[in-house]
Order: C-alpha cells, then structure tokens, then sequence
C-alpha cells in the first residue's frame, strides 16, 4: 500500500472531515464533555472516596471478573466458530451464520427476561442444574457470565471471520508438505494471522460486557458484594439523587472503556509488526 | 485442496460443539419467547400484536432505527473517506473516539444525554425557550440510539477502504473528477457490500436498545415508550403473554433483517465471482 | 429497499475508468472556497440532520404518533376546545389502579368544564421519575411512593412550596401498607417479622437504595425490632440477619414480585399490600397473605408540579385531576385496587372481619382490609430526610449492614 501524502490530491476532505468532526462532536464529544464538567463539581478528595468506596470497588471486581470470564468463552467458542464457518461445509450453515447477530438485534433486557427464566431453579435449565449437580445458575455471578456470554457473542466471530477468509490455503499446504502437522500448522502458520482480530473481538467484547446492564440486572440477584455489578451502582447513585457520584462512577467505568480500547490499538500495532516481522 | 474437503472427525466434533454451544444461548431463549408468546393461544397473541400501544411503540421503534441508520450512513461514509483517504494530525484519536460508544455502558450513554440537555445543563434554558424538548421526547431516544450504534458502519466501511489505498481515486482525482464523482464511481462499488453489513448491523442493534434509551425516555406510555421499553412494562405488569409477543415481534424484525443480509450477501459474492 | 441501488452499481462497475466521463465536472471553484463551502455544508446537513428529529418529532410523518410535541402543544392547551393533555408520572405499581382512575376522570371532566382531557401515564421506580422529573420530563402531576421523593422536584423548583397541605390529610389520597406474601400452606410458617430473620427462611426485598416501596419495607421492620424493646446495636443486627436472608436484591417492587412469583425464589416476600393482594388476584391458590403485627402506614403524595403545569397552562385540569382521587367514585376504585382508602366510610365498608392474619384469597365480599395491624408512620422516624440520612444515605446503616 502507497503512503497517503499529508497534501492528498483526492477532493472533498473538507466536506468528509467537516461531517465526521460535526457529528462526533454532537453526539459524542458535547455529551462526554459535559459527564467530565459534571464530575469537576466534586473536589479530588471527594472524588477519589466516592470512587473507591468498598461498595463501588466490588462493583468494579463483579463486573470486570464477569465480563473476563464471559469474553475468554466468547473468545474460544468464537474462534471454533468462525473456523467451523470458514473452513467446512456441512447443513444449517447459512442458518448458524445467520443467527450470530441476534444477541445484537435482541434487546437486551429481553435477553435477561428469558435467561432468567431459563436458568431459575424452576426454569428448564436450571432445574436440571440445581436437581443434579446443586449449581444455581440465576441470581449468581455464573448467571451474570451466561448473560455476558449471550450478548457478547457476535464480536469474536464477526471479527476473525473475515480474517480467516482471506489467510491462503497456499501456505497452509505449504507447511503440510513441509512436514508439519495440524497443530504446528495451526499454531505456526495460521493462529499469528488471526490473532490482532482475535484480540479486537475480544477486548469489544469485554468492554461490552463490563458495561452491559438490561440483561445482568435481571439476572444478577443485585446482592451487594456478591453480584451488584457497576453499572446498576449509576443507577442507584441516581435513585438517590446523587448525580455527582454516579457522573465519578460512569467517568470509572469510561475511562475502563478508554484503557481496553487503547491497550487494544497497542496490542494490534505490536502483533501486525510481528506477525510481518515474520512473514 | 484436500484442507477444503476436510471431514476427519475434528470438523464433526467442531461443527457438533458449535451447534450445541448456539443452541443452548441462542436458541434456547429464542423457543422460550415464542412458547411464551403463543402460551395462551393464537387469539391472545394477536391481540397482544394488535394493541394500540403497542403499535406506537412499534412504531417509534422503527422510527428512531431509521433515523439511526440514517445520520450513521452519512456519517459512516463520511468518516470512512476522511480517516482512509487523507492523512491528518488526529485521526488516532478521532479512530478511538469512534468506536468508544460500543464499549461506553448503555446507562452512561443514556446519561450523558440528561447531563447535556436536561434541567440543570446550560443548555436547557436555551432550548426550552425555543420550545425544544430533547430528552424525555422522541429527539433524545433518537440521539440515543444514534449513540449506541454510532460506529456500526464506519467500522464495516474502514478496513475495506484501507486495504483499496487511494491510488484509484486519486487517478480519478488527476483527471479532474470531482468529489462526488470519484465517491459514486470509483469508492462506492468497493464499498457497498460493506456498507450493506454494517447497515444491517446498525438496523439490528438500533431496535433492540433498551439501557440507554430507558434512562432517557420517561416512560411517557405511547410517545416516548420504544418497543423494548413497552416490553419491559408488560413484564412488570404481570402480562408475561403480551411481553414475550411483543419481543417476539422484534425477533421476527430481527430475523427478517438477518435473512435479508444472508440473501444480499450471496447476491454480492455472485457479482464479485462475475467480475473474477 | 435498496434494488434500485444495485441496479445502479452494476452499471457503475461496467464503467471503466479511463477517466473520459469525469473529466469536464465540477472545476471553476478556488480549491479554499470550495473547501470552506464543503466545511459549511457538511456542518449544515449535520446540525439538520439532528435537530430535524426535533421538529420532525411532532407531526412525525406517517407514524401514528397522536401528534403531540408536549412543547409544542403548550399554548393552544389554554383555548376551549382542544385536548388538553395531562401527564402523571407515578411509580410502579399503580398502573392498574390509575389506568382505572383515568377512565373515570376523563369523562368528568368532560361534564365539568367541557373540556376534554387526555392522560398520559409513565411508570417507573418512585425515586428514578422523581429525578427525571426534576430533570426535565414534563409531568403536569406527580403521584409518588413517597413525600420525600415528591420534596425531590420541589427541591428542583418545579413545585411550589406547601406541597402537602396542598390536597387534604398531607396529600395522600389513598394509604397502603406492608405485609408478607408466602407460599400457599404457609410451609415456612412465618407469621411475624421475627420469622424472617430464622436461618431457613429466604426473603425476597427490593434494594431501598433504588426503590422507595423497599424503604417502607425496612423501616416496618426497623420498627417491629423497636416495639420489641431491642437497642439500636440489637436492631441493627437483627436487620443485618435480615438482609443476610434476602436471596434476590431486585431494583424494583415489581421486579421483587416478579423474582418471588415467576422465578419461585425464596420463601416470602416483603410487599406493598396493594401488590400482594393483586399476586393473589392473579394466581389464585398459589399463595397467602400474612398480615404483621405491626407494619407503616405508606402515604404516597401526590402533588402538582406547579412549573410545567403553568407553563402547559394546565393548571385547572392538575388540580383538578388530584383533588378527583378523594371523591368517593375514586375512593371505591383505589379500594377496589386494594388501597386503603382515606375517606373513613369507604374505608369502614372494605374492612375484613375477622380475627386471622391470614388471608388464603381474594374475600368474595370484598372486605379485604384486615385492621389486625399497629401501624406506625414515617414521622416516627423524624420525616423523610432525616430517615434517608439515618438509614439510606452512603455510609449511613443500610450499607453498614452489607459491610463486611
């Protein structure tokens, strides 16, 4: 790929730059900007208590441990799946490939609705759960995984799909008479080339999940210490009347959101220079 | 080719612990809504589809995609053309900035939109004395959902333009196209099937939201309820039946726009073999 | 939706790109100007975009919105012959019991003033609509949980001060009460509060940081570990056994209903009485009511918010809409809702009579209130702010109890 010279001869950067700055700024930046104004009304003693209360801490360990464990299942079962999709053929493809979106399209709150349901110790699933094995599923931390799972599905896929297409069966076959076997082949050839999507798949669908609120609170049982996740603490700094708390709060969770997103950008630059480094 | 024609048992193993993995988080819920939904008969079913709350929020639903799909298209396109095409100071973080509202938590979404038009916001006397109502009134579920689905197509139309590069258009630039010009015949034949998925990702994702649309809203019962907002009053007022219909509505919107893809798709991946 | 574009994009890609068909468009302009028109445009379309969902919000074009912009519709509201339209936000459970008001309020005002009047209802928890209502939903009346959730708009300054001397017995149309919701049979046998603090028992409370139903439910059972003569230490712990027993914290009344009826989590759950006689309407001989010793009497407050009311210009219909609920057709629907009603006769005619803290079933004759209960009032605690303070503020009891 050529360079893009700083003076491009292409026409209508005015027009595009202008559209994508003005939009952004009204519908990103203005409401961002005015969470920080708002959280500024605090002094710094005041914002370092209320973000670090053993409450809100916990908050933060609930919804993060979840999201983690939800994502690196999303992680694994991604890749399986966007490998099955990619490499075989077989019936109901189409199907499978079509219904990976749905967590998107569902609300989410329906989602939580029918898990709940589900996974209770009187719901289809939970019953077997709770009948053989004495696992509870709804109202613990394994449910509020089970509804991260759902929503978070479609990012592992959707994101190494693609990837996996374009990686060349040529070197794959290459490496197969070159003597070496399905997993170093796997592990060798094919895995550096997806690995910067697999870890965008996984960190979006992360900082999804550890945001995430429609499904969980249905879910979660909202036991403090145990399952309150973060983002239902905003809601009860709201209920209380406390706007400035839950601004400190959601500028937390924010500024999570910024990190994953950066270590993110970080991650992808390290491992496209490697992965050319190598090739 | 023998990779391709792969059947060893790993592929079975593989496809069978997919299956099974879908079944039990995606369809399994999808059975019990509908089971739900049609409990108590198809008569009950039909009036729960039929009511005419119901049909408002159907209708705001639809209203607040479209707008969504709408000001995303454009700015997708837009910011697609600008962060691939040119090089500028910034556009790290004009990229970061973008795909932020995906990872942004649906209820801080909601609530950014009250901190910047509602009462206390320095905005609020100027709009209210013009008479505009932003949060709690359609334009604020509009804003919301525009939020919540904000890079769904500029991060579909990215790396398709990045891996064009810029050497066709600016051809097409030294021979005097103008702007609009190069995009309708040089940049968007590359671009519309990408343009098309993440169309249908905004659609899908804009009629289901519920967290930020809900901190905003105020619940006004047929003006400001979204269809999943109407879903969530149903369940509280006991009427289970009428919940999981009117959520069946959104999963049979859901599917129609995956089956719509699925069939668009194909349609572009026959073209593109035609141009092979 | 989008064939004619495919149709378009075929021919566009047998086009090649020599180059012929673009040259000769769009030259002349100076490359600043051009840019700077660009830039203009660009922002002009953007700021179209999104404040045309503003105006397009009202007439809403082909959508069967009934085509109320509540800002918009502000001045005409005053003329004789348009709609007038009120909005009342409310909290969780009335739903039933103000869908039902509605049908009877409309219609006399019609009679009274000739003047028609639509309502619009939302619903939520008490305390997250009386935020959004001080933070801008243009309610014309409030009908909450709870006074100091309506003290919360008047702290915005959308009502004017004396809110609850404003419609008689401190604005409180109707009264409810708490009592418990268990399995039929009564399998846990719990009969008073001091059952629910037994190791066996699971109890299903909404959180009262996020649900004002869910204060009154503490502060009855602070109450009860009071009148037993404990020390402040004793009823600390004992609410702390209390809260140990809860399996589902939910963030609503109605979500608590929910967890304990559908989902079949716990042994009892602490409800508005209202709630639990409407569980039992709607499942019958799936479970009972127990009636405490001693319970709070719940007061919701009702109020008009004076600022939108004016400027809507709906203040006749507001007041009116709320000095309504004390007549006795309103009073028969809230009793028949199952709200005790404030007015003494109608009360007197749904008084139960019986000795039983028990109540199996819906009583044919409609004599559902049970009189069998020492109710205590949130003046007992000092008023609103100074429970909120004591009991639910951060740092303030109910999270020391959660400490660990």
């Amino acid at each position: 790929m050529k360079p893009v010279k700083n003076k491009s001869i292409i026409p209508g950067f005015g027009l595009s730059f202008g559209l994508t700055i003005t939009i952004l700024s009204l519908v990103v930046l203005l409401p961002l900007c005015s969470l920080v104004v708002f959280t500024l009304k605090l002094t710094p003693s005041e914002f370092l208590y209320t973000i670090t209360r053993p409450r809100v801490l916990s908050g933060y360990r609930v919804s993060i441990l979840t999201a983690l464990a939800a994502s690196l299942v999303n992680a694994v079962m991604g890749l399986v799946m966007a490998w099955v999709l990619v490499r075989y053929e077989f019936p109901g493809k189409k199907i499978i490939d079509g219904i990976i979106e749905l967590p998107f399209a569902l609300p989410t709150a329906v989602a939580g609705i029918s898990l709940t349901h589900l996974t209770t110790t009187n719901g289809w699933v939970g019953k077997i759960f709770y009948e053989r094995f004495g696992i509870r599923i709804a109202y613990t931390r394994l449910g509020i995984t089970i509804a991260l799972i759902f929503i978070g599905i479609p990012f592992v896929v959707r994101s190494v799909q693609p990837v996996l297409e374009k990686v060349d069966l040529q070197y794959e076959e290459a490496a197969m008479i070159l003597g070496a076997d399905r997993r170093t082949t796997f592990l060798r050839v094919i895995f550096p080339e997806i690995l910067p999507s697999l870890i965008s798949g996984f960190t979006l669908a992360f900082a999804r999940s550890i945001g995430e609120y429609g499904s969980v609170v249905f879910i979660a049982g909202n036991t403090p210490y145990e399952t309150e996740i973060a983002p239902l603490l905003i809601m009860s700094e709201l209920q209380e009347f406390d706007y400035t708390a839950a601004t400190s709060i959601a500028l937390v969770m924010l500024a999570i959101a910024f990190v994953i997103l950066s270590v993110n950008a970080v991650l992808q630059s390290i491992v496209s220079r490697r992965v050319s480094g190598l090739a | 080719m023998k990779l391709r024609n792969n059947s060893g048992p790993a592929k079975w193993i593989l496809i069978l612990l997919v299956s099974i993995f879908l079944a039990v988080f995606l369809i399994l819920p999808l059975v019990y809504i509908l089971m739900t939904a049609l409990g108590r008969g198809l008569g009950v079913y039909r009036a729960a589809v039929t009511d005419p709350y119901a049909v408002k929020a159907l209708l705001l639903t639809l209203r607040a995609t479209l707008w969504a799909v709408a000001v995303n298209t454009l700015f997708g396109i837009a910011a697609a053309w600008c962060l691939t095409k040119y090089a500028f100071r910034g556009k790290k973080i004009i990229s970061t900035l973008i795909d932020l509202p995906v990872t942004v938590s649906p209820i801080i979404a909601g609530l950014i939109y009250v901190l910047t038009f509602g009462r206390q916001s320095f905005l609020y006397p100027i709009l209210d004395s013009r008479g505009i109502q932003i949060i709690f009134a359609v334009p604020g579920i509009i804003l919301a959902t525009i939020f919540v689905t904000f890079p769904f197509i500029s991060r579909e139309l990215i790396p398709v333009l990045t891996a064009q590069g810029t050497d066709e258009e600016e051809a097409a630039a030294l021979m005097g196209a103008g702007t609009w010009t190069i995009f309708r015949r040089v940049t968007f034949p590359h671009i519309k099937w990408a343009l098309l998925y993440g169309i249908v990702l905004c659609t899908a994702r804009a009629m289901g939201e519920f967290g930020a649309v809900s901190v905003l809203s105020g619940h006004l019962r047929g003006k400001t309820n979204t269809l999943p907002l109407y879903i969530e009053l149903l369940y509280q007022g006991y009427d289970f039946t009428g919940a999981f219909a009117a959520s069946s509505l959104l999963v049979i919107m859901a599917v129609i726009v995956l089956i719509l893809r699925i069939f668009l798709e194909h349609r572009g991946k026959k073209e593109l073999d035609l141009h092979k | 939706m989008r064939t004619n574009q495919f149709e378009s994009m075929k021919e566009s890609e047998k086009i090649n790109y020599s180059g012929n068909h673009l040259l000769g468009e769009r030259k002349g302009m100076a490359p600043a100007a051009k840019r700077a028109a660009a830039l203009l445009i660009a922002a002009a379309v953007a700021a179209g975009a999104l404040t045309a969902c503003g105006g397009a919000s009202g007439a809403g074009a082909g959508t069967a919105d009934s085509g109320q912009d509540s800002t918009g519709a502000a001045k005409e509201n005053g003329a004789q012959g348009e709609v007038i339209e009120l909005t009342n936000v409310s909290y969780d459970p009335t739903r039933e019991l103000y869908a039902a008001y509605n049908q009877i309020f409309e219609p006399y005002y019609k009679e009274l003033t000739g003047q028609e009047v639509v309502v619009t209802q939302s619903h939520g928890g008490s305390g997250k609509q009386a935020l959004e209502v001080s933070n801008g939903l243009e309610a014309d009346v409030v009908t909450l949980a709870l006074e100091g959730d309506v003290q919360v708009v008047a702290d915005a300054g959308l009502i004017d001060d004396g809110f609850t001397s404003e419609f008689p017995l401190d604005s409180s149309p109707y009264t409810s009460t708490i009592v418990f919701l268990v399995r039929s049979g009564n399998p846990k046998k719990i009969y008073d509060w001091d059952d629910l603090i037994r190791d066996d028992v699971g109890v299903i409370t909404p959180n009262p940081k996020t649900s004002g139903g869910a204060m009154w439910n503490y502060l009855a059972a602070w109450y009860y570990f009071e009148q037993q003569g404990q020390s402040e230490e004793e009823i600390l712990e004992s609410i702390r056994k209390l809260y140990g027993n809860v399996v589902v914290l939910d963030s609503g009344a109605r979500g608590a209903t929910t967890s304990f009826v559908e989902n079949g989590q716990g042994d009892v759950l602490l409800a508005w009485e209202n709630e639990a006689f409407l569980s039992l309407k709607e499942y019958p001989g799936e479970y009972e009511i127990v009636v405490p010793s001693v319970s709070i009497l719940c007061q919701p407050t009702v109020a008009v918010v004076d600022e939108v009311a004016r400027k809507h210009g709906t203040e006749d219909a507001a007041a009116e809409y709320l000095s309504y609920l004390y007549s006795d057709e309103a009073q028969v629907i809230e009793a028949q809702n199952f709200y005790r009603p404030s007015t003494q006769e109608i009360y007197e005619e749904y008084v139960a009579d019986t000795d039983s803290n028990t109540i199996t079933e819906i009583p044919a004759d409609g004599h559902w209130i049970n009189d069998n209960i020492v109710l205590t009032d949130i003046t007992h605690f000092g008023g609103w702010s100074e429970a909120r303070s004591k009991h639910f503020a951060d740092g303030a009891y109910f999270d020391q109890i959660y400490e660990q």
